[in-house]
C-alpha cells in the first residue's frame, strides 16, 4: 500500500450533531457570588456551620438584608456545605423569610403582619388589613399572619418586629413612618427579685442531692402534672421514658404558642422569665440532659430579647455551663408547635412532624431521648416542688388537679389568662372576664383553639379540663378559649379556623395537604355538602400523620352537629 | 431475645422479621396494600406520608400507615376494615382531584393510575386547584408536576439513594411543590441527569422526554424488554432496555433504559447509563465494510458521517481479503514484530480473548494493548509487585461497613458515578470521607477532610501520613507480622517524611495530614479508592505503593469496611485484562516469559508463542515512527485521540503500511485506516464483562445490528481465519468455554450461571456460590503469601510549569462524555448537555486574562495547540487548567506529555506544562 502522510492540517469535524451548541461556560446550575459569599462568610464569623444552624444563619441574613436573596442563600449553600435544594426548602417553608429569586423585587422595607386568626378577625381584622393595603405607602407591604398571642389584644398587628395590640389603620401606619419596629421591652421579675423570692433554691437543692429524680418524679405524678401544650401527658411519666435509655439525652422546651387564642406562655415568659428558667433547669437535671434548646417562636422577639439577657446571666452566675442553653428561634410555622415537627426545626430542617413509634421521648433531638416541656409545665415545677404534691392538688376544685391558665378571647369585655382551678366552665370564664360585651350573646366557644373544635352556648356548663370533652368531639388541649357571639356567622368561623390549618398544613401528607385546602373550598359554599365534608373529615381525622391534621376538622364537624343551621 | 415477632394479620397469626413493615409482611401473606409514595425497592425507606396504605391497629386511636408502621408482639392488624378502606379511597379521591384527565396522562401505566383502577375510583367530588405548568427545560426529562402527589419519592431518589441533592420539596402546605435547586427549570439547574427521579416517579409526572408527546402524553409501555449491563464505565451497572418497535421505519429501538438490580447498582443509573443509548441508531453508523480510495490521505479530514469522501464500499468478502492480505504480507516480509494489535475495553470478555489470541499465535509476537495502559497499569503494576494480584481487594459497596474512606485522585461523581452514590451514602451516614485531589471535586462537599495538595506531590504526601503512623505508633503490629515483609525497611525510609518537612511540597498543612493519618490508621474500618489521578504521572506506579503500604501497615485489607480498589474506567477494562490484552501477560496475568507457563497455552492453543513481552501502547506508536511496525489491527480503540501527544500518534497512524481498524463509527483512528470493517454497537450482541469489583456480568443481545455490522468476536475470528488459523468458534459461549480453561479466575462461573444469575464475582469458590468479595484475608497470592512493601521517593513530574509554560495541565473525563467521545457526542442528551469542549479554570486566572468565561483562549504546550472556550470552576486551583480528551475540535492529547512511568509504561496524562492565551 501507498503511504499517505498528512500534507497540512485541517480542521477536524466532530462526531454527532453537527449544529453548533455554545460550550458551557460555567458549571451546571447557580454558580456562588463571591461578593454575596463575603457578606454571608461576614455575618457567620466564628458561627457554628453545622447544618442544624441553617434557621439560625437564615435569620441572620434576613435580619441583615431584609430578605433572603438567592445569591445570598446560595453563598450559604456553599458555607455550610448544604446543597441549595436543603437550603431553599427549608428558607421557604417559614413565613417569615423572604426568598427573592434573581429578577424577583425585594420586598418593601417594612413589613405590618395583621394577624387574622379567629379572635383578630372578630375583632375587625379584614378590614384592616384591606384599609392599610389601599393606604400603604410604597416602604409597607401588608400581609396576614396567624395569631401572634396577643388576643387579648385583638385585633393585634407587627410592624417589623414591633408586635403589639388595639391595633388601628392610622396608628399602624405611623408607627411604619417613624420606623417603630423594634421589639417592645416588657417589664420583668428579675433575676435578684426572684432569688430574694426564694427562686432557683428548689434546683439547688434538688442537684445537691436532696431528692432523687425518682423522687421528684413521684410528686410530679402525684400532682397530676400534664403537659400544657395542649396533649395533657403526665409529665413525671415523660422523664421516666427518657430516664429509660441510657446515653447523651436532651432537653427542648416547647415555646412556639401558636394554637390561636393561645397566650399564656407569652404572659409568664415576659413576666417571670426565671420561674420558667428555672423549673427548665429542673426538668433537665431530671433527666439529666445534655443540652437543653429553648425554641421560641419567633413572634415573640421581646421574649427572646429577655432570655438572652438571662441565659446569659445564668452563664455568668454559674447555674448553667456556657452554651448549655440553647436559644432557638422559630420562623413562623404553627406545625413547629407539634414536639417532633419542632425537633425537626431545630435540627435545620422543615418542621415536618415525624411518625410515632418511636416516641421523641425515646429517638428525639439528634436521634436521642428527649424529654419535650411547654413552658407553663416547667413554670409550675418549682412551686410545685417547694410546695408539694398537695397544694398543688389542691388548686383544682372537686374532680381536677392543680390550676390552669385559660386563654380567654373573644366576645368578653375583659380578655385575659384566667389562673383558676383546672375545671372551670365557660360560663365561669365569661364570668371571670368581666360578662359578654355588649349587645353580644354568648352562643358558642372553642374551649381549646381552631384543634379543640366549637361546642354551643349550651354546653358552656362542662368542666374544661383533658379527658372531658372528647365525647363530644372537642377537647380542651392549650386551654384557649375563645368566646363566640350571636354575631359570629357559624360558617365563617370555620372557613377562618380550616384557613388557618390550610395556611400551617406542613404539606407532608395527603389527608391534610389537599384535606384542608378542599375543606376551605367546599366551605366557602353558602350551602355545605356535609355528607363529603363528613367523609373527607373522616379521613383526615384517620388517616393524618399528626395532630394538626387530625384535629383540623373539628371545626367542620362541630358545625355539621351544633350549627347546621349555619350552613344549610 | 428473638428477632421474629408474631402478631395478628386481618385475624390470622403471622411472623414478622425484624425490622419489617406490616406492608412487607402483608404482601408476603399475598395481600398488596395500596401504596403510593412507598417503593418496594432497595434504597428506598418508607416515608408513610401519602397515607394510601392506612390499616387499622387495634387499640390505637387512628389509623396506622402499614408501609413506615412496624408491627409489635400480639398487636392485631385489620388492612380490610371499611373504616381503613374509606381512608385509603379518600386519599386517591383527593389526590385524584388535581390529576390531569386520563387521556391526558403523562404515564399511562403509572402506579397511581393502576391504583384508582384498582380500587375502582373513578372520579374525583372534590374541586380542583391551579396546577403547575410543564418544565421541558431539560433534554433528557419532562417535568410535568400537574401530576405530582407529593409522594416525595423523587426527592428521596435524588437526596438519599443518588445523594444529588437538587431535588427538593419547598414551601408548604397546598403550596409546597418539588423544586430543582432554588425552584430552577430543571434543564438549568444542577441536575446531573441521573434520572433516578423518573425512573420512581409513581404518576408520571417526571418522564424520559423520549416516551411522552409534545403534549407530554405517553407511558411506560415497552414492547419488549432486555436485561443487560451498561457499556460505559467500570461500575457495570445492570440495566433493562425498554424495546418498542417504531411503527415508521419497522426496526426495533430502545426507547427507555432503566436500571436493573445488580448488586453493584441496585437499580441506579448514571445520565450516561439511562440516556445516552442512542448513539446505537446514529445515522453516522457504519453499515458496511470500507475500503480507502487509493490517493486519498490519511488523516482528521474528513467528517465522519461522509465515510465516502476516503472510502469506498465493499462487500465482507473483498474487505475481509484485503484485510488479511495486508496483515499478512507485512508478517511475511518483516516479521512478526511488524506488525500489533490494539483491544479494546469496550469489548466483551470473549472479544477481548480472542484478539489477543489472534496477535498471539496469528500475527506471531505479544504485541497487543489496551487502554489499560493509559489508565491503570502503573495501579496494577504496583499492585502485582506487592500483593501478587492486579484486581480489587474489595468492591466499592463495601464502603457501606468502613468508618474512614479515602478517595485520592479519583473524581467518582463524574466518572463512576454510581459508585458515588455509595461514598455519599456512607458520608450521610457518618462515615470520614477523605478526599485527596488537586482539584476539588464533587465529593468535596460530602467530604470531612479535604485534601486539595500540588498536583505530582502524591509520595510527598502519602510518605508525610505514612510518617505519622510509624512515629506515633499507629501501625498494626500484628498485622505487619503476619501478613508483609519489608516493612523495616519502610520504616526507616519514612524518617525523612514528616508532615512539617512535607507539607511545603504537598501544599498540605501537617496537622492536617496528621490528623488524616490518624483517623485512617485508628479507625476499625478504613478503606482506599483511587483513580487516575494516582495513576496516570510517570510516578504512577509509586503513588500506587505508597497507597499500598499505607494499606498494609494499618492492616486496612481483608476485612469488610476496608481495602484497596483502584477504580477501573472501561466497562470491561477489568476483563480485558484479565483476558489477557497486555503485552507482558498471558490470560490471568500469567508472564508470557514463564516456560511452563507458555507451554501451556501452546498446547490449547495449539501454536508456539513468543516468549519476549510485547510493546505497550506508547511504544508501539514510537516503533511506527522507527518502522519498526508497519501493519495494525485495531478493534474498537480509538489512540488518535487517547494516545498523548496525538499529534505524534496520529503521524504514526498516518505512516503505517497497512492499518485495520474495526469499530461502529467512522472513529478519528480509523480516518486512517486502509480497511474499516463495520462492527456491532454493545447492545446488538451477547457477551461478558467483568466491572471493577471483580463481577462478571452477562450483556445481552436487544437489537439486531444496523447494515451488515458484525459482531466483534465474529469479524476478529475472519480475520484469523483470513490469516490461516482453523478457529470455529459459532457463538460466545464458545469463546468463554475456551476461556475457562486458560483462566482458573473463572473457576465455578459458567455460562449458564451468568445467564440465570446475571452477575458472579470471581474468585469464585464454589458452583452455589455468588463469588469472593473482599480477598486476601489470610493471605496474598504472592509466593510466600506476604504482602510487599515498597518504598517509594519522591519524583518531580517530568514536565514542570516554567516561564514559557507557567500552567499545569491536567486532562481527564467529565460525567456526559466517555472517554475520546465516539459514543456519548453521537448521544442526544449528553450532547446537548456537554455541546462544545472547555478548558476549565479558576476565575482567578480569568480575572488575570481579563476575560470572560465563555470566551476562546489558545492552550499551547511543547507538543500542540488547541483553541477553546473558557469555563470557569474554581474546583479547579489557580495555575491549573482542566480539558477532558472527548472532544476532536480541540484534543487535549494534542498537548498531552507522552513520557512514560518507568515500571507501568503509563504516559503522564495528568501534569505537563501549559501556557495559555486570550484569543481577541
Amino acid at each position: 500500500m501507498d503511504t499517505h502522510l498528512i500534507k497540512k492540517k485541517t480542521k477536524p469535524v466532530r462526531p454527532g450533531g453537527k449544529t453548533r451548541k455554545k460550550a458551557r461556560p460555567f458549571p451546571k446550575g447557580r454558580q456562588v457570588v463571591p461578593s454575596a459569599l463575603k457578606d454571608v462568610q461576614k455575618l457567620l464569623t466564628g458561627k457554628s456551620l453545622a447544618s442544624e444552624m441553617l434557621i439560625e444563619h437564615l435569620h441572620l441574613i434576613q435580619d441583615k438584608f431584609g430578605h433572603l436573596s438567592a445569591e445570598h442563600l446560595a453563598a450559604l449553600a456553599e458555607e455550610m456545605k448544604l446543597a441549595q435544594a436543603e437550603v431553599y426548602e427549608v428558607a421557604t417553608f417559614y413565613h417569615h423569610f423572604d426568598v427573592v429569586r434573581e429578577g424577583e423585587n425585594a420586598p418593601p422595607e417594612i413589613t405590618i403582619r395583621v394577624c387574622d386568626s379567629l379572635s383578630c378577625e372578630m375583632a375587625g381584622a379584614q378590614d384592616i388589613m384591606k384599609a392599610l393595603k389601599d393606604k400603604a405607602p410604597k416602604y409597607v407591604r401588608v400581609q396576614h399572619a396567624p395569631c401572634m398571642g396577643l388576643c387579648d389584644k385583638a385585633p393585634a398587628a407587627a410592624i417589623g418586629k414591633n408586635y403589639t395590640g388595639d391595633v388601628s389603620v392610622s396608628n399602624l401606619l405611623k408607627a411604619a413612618k417613624a420606623r417603630d419596629v423594634k421589639p417592645e421591652k416588657p417589664k420583668y421579675q428579675t433575676f435578684d427579685a426572684y432569688v430574694k423570692d426564694g427562686g432557683y433554691k428548689v434546683l439547688k437543692k434538688l442537684r445537691k442531692g436532696a431528692k432523687s429524680p425518682d423522687d421528684v418524679i413521684e410528686t410530679l405524678l402525684e400532682a397530676g402534672l400534664r403537659g400544657l401544650g395542649g396533649a395533657g401527658f403526665p409529665s413525671g411519666q415523660k422523664w421516666k421514658f427518657v430516664r429509660a435509655v441510657e446515653g447523651t439525652r436532651y432537653m427542648c422546651i416547647n415555646a412556639d404558642e401558636g394554637e390561636p387564642g393561645t397566650f399564656k406562655d407569652r404572659l409568664y415568659l415576659q413576666t417571670k422569665p426565671h420561674q420558667f428558667l428555672e423549673g427548665m433547669l429542673i426538668g433537665a437535671w431530671g433527666v439529666e440532659a445534655d443540652a437543653v434548646y429553648i425554641y421560641l417562636r419567633d413572634e415573640y422577639p421581646a421574649i427572646r430579647n429577655i432570655l438572652v439577657k438571662e441565659i446569659a446571666l445564668l452563664e455568668k452566675k454559674k447555674i448553667i455551663k456556657p452554651g448549655y442553653v440553647h436559644l432557638r428561634r422559630g420562623a413562623g410555622a404553627y406545625i413547629c408547635g407539634e414536639e417532633s415537627a419542632m425537633i425537626e426545626s431545630i435540627e435545620g430542617k422543615r418542621g415536618l412532624p415525624r411518625h410515632r413509634p418511636p416516641y421523641v421521648a425515646q429517638v428525639g433531638l439528634f436521634g436521642r431521648p428527649t424529654l419535650v416541656h411547654n413552658v407553663e409545665t416547667v413554670y409550675l415545677m418549682p412551686e410545685i416542688l417547694a410546695k408539694g404534691a398537695d397544694w398543688f392538688i389542691k388548686e383544682g376544685r372537686e374532680g381536677h388537679k392543680g390550676n390552669r391558665s385559660y386563654s380567654v378571647s373573644g366576645r368578653v369585655k375583659k380578655p385575659g389568662v384566667v389562673l383558676t382551678a383546672a375545671g372551670a366552665t365557660a360560663e365561669e370564664l365569661i364570668e371571670l372576664c368581666g360578662g359578654m360585651e355588649r349587645d353580644h350573646t354568648f352562643k358558642g366557644y372553642l374551649p381549646g383553639g381552631p384543634s379543640g373544635g366549637i361546642l354551643p352556648a349550651k354546653m358552656g356548663n362542662l368542666p374544661l379540663d383533658f379527658g372531658q370533652l372528647e365525647k363530644y368531639g372537642s377537647f380542651v388541649g392549650s386551654h384557649a378559649v375563645v368566646i363566640l357571639s350571636d354575631k359570629d356567622h357559624m360558617r365563617d368561623v370555620s372557613v377562618n379556623l380550616l384557613k388557618f390549618f390550610e395556611d400551617e398544613s406542613c404539606g407532608q401528607c395527603t389527608p391534610c395537604r389537599v384535606g384542608c385546602e378542599k375543606a376551605v373550598k367546599l366551605m366557602s359554599a353558602k350551602k355545605w355538602n356535609t355528607n363529603l365534608l363528613g367523609q373527607l373529615s373522616g379521613a383526615m381525622t384517620d388517616a393524618s400523620i399528626c395532630g394538626l391534621g387530625q384535629a383540623a376538622p373539628n371545626p367542620i364537624k362541630s358545625v355539621i352537629k351544633y350549627f347546621k343551621k349555619d350552613v344549610s | 431475645m428473638s428477632d421474629k415477632i408474631t402478631f395478628n394479620l386481618d385475624g390470622k397469626k403471622v411472623i414478622a422479621e425484624l425490622g419489617e413493615s406490616i406492608w412487607q409482611v402483608a404482601k408476603r401473606q399475598g395481600t398488596t396494600i395500596p401504596h403510593l409514595c412507598w417503593k418496594d425497592e432497595p434504597g428506598y425507606r418508607a416515608d408513610g406520608n401519602c397515607r394510601a396504605c392506612m390499616v387499622e391497629v387495634e387499640g390505637e386511636r387512628v389509623l396506622a400507615a402499614s408501609c413506615v408502621r412496624q408491627p409489635t408482639a400480639g398487636m392485631n392488624v385489620i388492612t380490610q376494615s371499611e373504616r381503613a378502606k374509606t381512608s385509603r379511597k379518600m386519599v386517591i379521591e383527593l389526590l385524584l382531584a388535581d390529576q390531569p384527565k386520563m387521556k391526558d396522562a403523562h404515564d399511562s401505566e403509572s402506579d397511581f393510575i393502576g391504583w384508582t383502577k384498582a380500587m375502582n375510583v373513578k372520579t374525583s367530588r372534590f374541586p380542583k386547584s391551579k396546577r403547575p405548568k410543564t418544565d421541558i427545560s431539560h433534554s433528557a426529562m419532562a417535568v410535568n408536576l400537574d401530576a405530582c402527589i407529593h409522594c416525595n419519592l423523587c426527592v428521596r431518589a435524588c437526596r438519599e439513594v443518588q445523594v444529588n441533592d437538587v431535588i427538593g420539596m419547598a414551601s408548604r402546605g397546598a403550596d409546597s411543590k418539588i423544586v430543582f435547586d432554588f425552584d430552577d427549570p430543571m434543564g438549568q439547574s444542577s441536575c446531573v441527569a441521573c434520572g433516578e427521579c423518573v425512573q420512581i416517579c409513581p404518576t408520571g409526572a417526571l418522564m424520559p422526554k423520549t416516551i411522552v408527546d409534545d403534549k407530554g402524553r405517553g407511558g411506560r409501555v415497552a414492547d419488549r424488554e432486555v436485561n443487560s449491563v451498561c457499556p460505559y464505565c467500570g461500575v457495570g451497572c445492570q440495566i433493562t432496555y425498554k424495546i418498542r418497535n417504531n411503527k415508521k421505519t419497522g426496526r426495533d429501538e430502545i426507547a427507555w433504559v432503566e436500571g436493573a438490580g445488580g448488586k453493584s447498582n441496585e437499580n441506579r443509573l448514571c445520565v450516561k447509563g439511562r440516556f445516552g443509548f442512542d448513539y446505537v441508531t446514529s445515522p453516522e453508523r457504519l453499515t458496511k465494510p470500507l475500503i480507502r480510495i487509493p490517493g486519498k490521505p490519511k488523516g482528521l479530514n474528513m467528517d465522519p458521517s461522509k465515510p465516502l469522501e476516503n472510502f469506498r464500499e465493499a462487500t465482507w468478502d473483498e474487505a475481509l481479503k484485503v484485510a488479511a492480505k495486508g496483515l499478512k504480507t507485512i508478517r511475511k516480509e518483516k516479521g512478526p514484530k511488524a506488525l500489533a494489535g490494539f483491544g479494546s475495553a469496550k469489548c466483551s470478555n470473549e472479544e477481548a480473548y480472542l484478539f489477543q489470541k489472534l496477535v498471539r499465535t496469528g500475527f506471531g509476537s505479544n504485541n497487543v494493548d489496551h487502554c489499560t495502559r493509559l489508565c491503570h497499569a502503573s495501579s496494577v503494576a504496583a499492585l502485582m509487585e506487592t500483593i501478587g494480584s492486579g484486581a480489587v481487594t474489595a468492591p466499592f459497596m463495601a464502603v457501606k461497613d468502613s468508618d474512614v474512606i479515602i478517595v485520592i485522585g479519583a473524581n467518582p461523581t463524574e466518572n463512576h458515578p454510581v459508585a458515588a452514590t455509595y461514598f455519599k451514602q456512607a458520608a450521610k451516614r457518618g462515615a470520614e470521607l477523605i478526599v485527596m485531589d488537586p482539584r476539588g471535586q464533587g465529593l468535596k462537599r460530602h467530604s470531612t477532610h479535604m485534601l486539595q495538595f500540588k498536583s505530582g506531590s502524591d509520595v510527598a504526601m502519602l510518605n508525610a501520613i505514612m510518617h505519622v503512623i510509624v512515629e506515633e505508633d499507629l501501625y498494626d503490629k500484628q498485622y505487619i507480622q503476619s501478613h508483609t515483609e519489608g516493612f523495616k525497611n519502610i520504616k526507616k525510609h519514612l524518617k525523612d517524611f514528616s508532615p512539617e518537612k512535607m507539607a511545603e511540597i504537598c501544599g498540605i498543612d501537617a496537622g492536617e495530614l496528621r490528623t488524616v493519618a490518624r483517623k485512617y490508621a485508628t479507625a476499625g474500618r478504613s478503606i482506599i479508592f483511587w483513580g487516575m489521578g494516582v495513576s496516570q504521572h510517570t510516578h504512577g506506579t509509586d503513588n500506587a505503593r505508597c497507597l499500598i503500604s499505607l494499606a498494609l501497615m494499618t492492616g486496612q485489607t481483608g476485612r469488610p469496611g476496608t481495602g484497596l480498589h483502584p477504580l477501573r474506567g472501561q466497562n470491561n477494562v477489568q476483563g480485558a485484562s484479565d483476558a489477557g490484552l497486555i503485552p507482558m501477560l498471558l490470560p490471568d496475568y500469567m508472564k508470557v516469559g514463564d516456560t511452563d507457563i507458555r507451554a501451556k497455552f501452546e498446547k490449547l492453543w495449539g501454536a508456539e508463542l513468543d516468549p519476549n513481552p510485547g510493546l505497550t501502547v506508547v511504544e508501539i506508536i514510537n516503533a511506527i515512527h522507527s518502522d519498526e511496525i508497519t501493519g495494525m489491527y485495531i478493534m474498537g480503540e480509538n489512540p488518535a485521540m487517547s494516545d498523548p501527544d496525538a499529534n505524534h500518534a496520529r503521524a504514526a497512524l498516518a505512516k503505517l503500511d497497512h492499518l485495520v481498524v474495526q469499530d461502529i463509527f467512522l472513529t478519528e483512528t480509523a480516518m486512517f485506516a486502509d480497511v474499516v470493517l463495520p462492527a456491532t454497537a454493545w447492545p446488538e450482541k451477547d457477551g461478558t464483562v467483568s466491572n471493577t469489583n471483580r463481577q462478571v456480568q452477562m450483556g445481552r443481545k436487544a437489537l439486531d445490528a444496523p447494515g451488515e455490522a458484525k459482531p466483534d468476536w465474529w469479524i476478529t475470528q475472519a480475520i484469523a481465519k483470513g490469516m490461516g488459523l482453523k478457529w470455529t468458534y459459532r457463538k460466545p459461549e464458545d469463546v468463554f468455554t475456551e476461556m475457562k480453561q486458560a483462566m482458573p479466575s473463572l473457576n465455578n462461573i459458567t455460562w449458564d450461571r451468568l445467564e440465570n444469575e446475571n452477575s458472579v464475582t470471581y474468585p469464585c469458590p464454589a458452583i452455589d456460590h455468588p463469588g469472593d468479595d473482599i480477598v486476601f484475608a489470610d493471605r496474598f497470592p504472592t509466593n510466600d503469601g506476604l504482602g510487599k512493601f515498597v518504598p517509594a521517593s519522591v519524583r518531580a513530574p517530568n514536565e514542570v510549569p516554567d516561564k514559557k509554560f507557567p500552567f499545569i495541565l491536567i486532562t481527564g473525563r467529565q460525567l456526559e462524555h466517555w472517554h475520546t467521545g465516539a459514543m456519548t457526542r453521537r448521544s442526544y442528551v449528553l450532547d446537548q448537555v456537554q455541546p462544545s469542549p472547555t478548558v476549565q479554570m479558576n476565575m482567578k486566572d480569568i480575572d488575570k486574562f481579563g476575560i470572560n468565561p465563555g470566551d476562546m483562549v489558545k492552550v499551547s504546550t511543547r507538543r500542540g495547540e488547541v483553541k477553546i472556550a473558557v469555563r470557569v470552576d474554581n474546583m479547579v486551583s489557580p495555575g491549573t487548567v482542566f480539558i477532558p480528551f472527548a472532544y476532536v475540535e480541540a484534543s487535549a492529547n494534542e498537548l498531552t506529555n507522552p513520557q512514560l512511568d518507568p515500571i507501568g509504561k503509563i504516559p503522564e496524562f495528568k501534569y505537563c506544562a501549559a501556557k495559555v492565551e486570550p484569543l481577541h
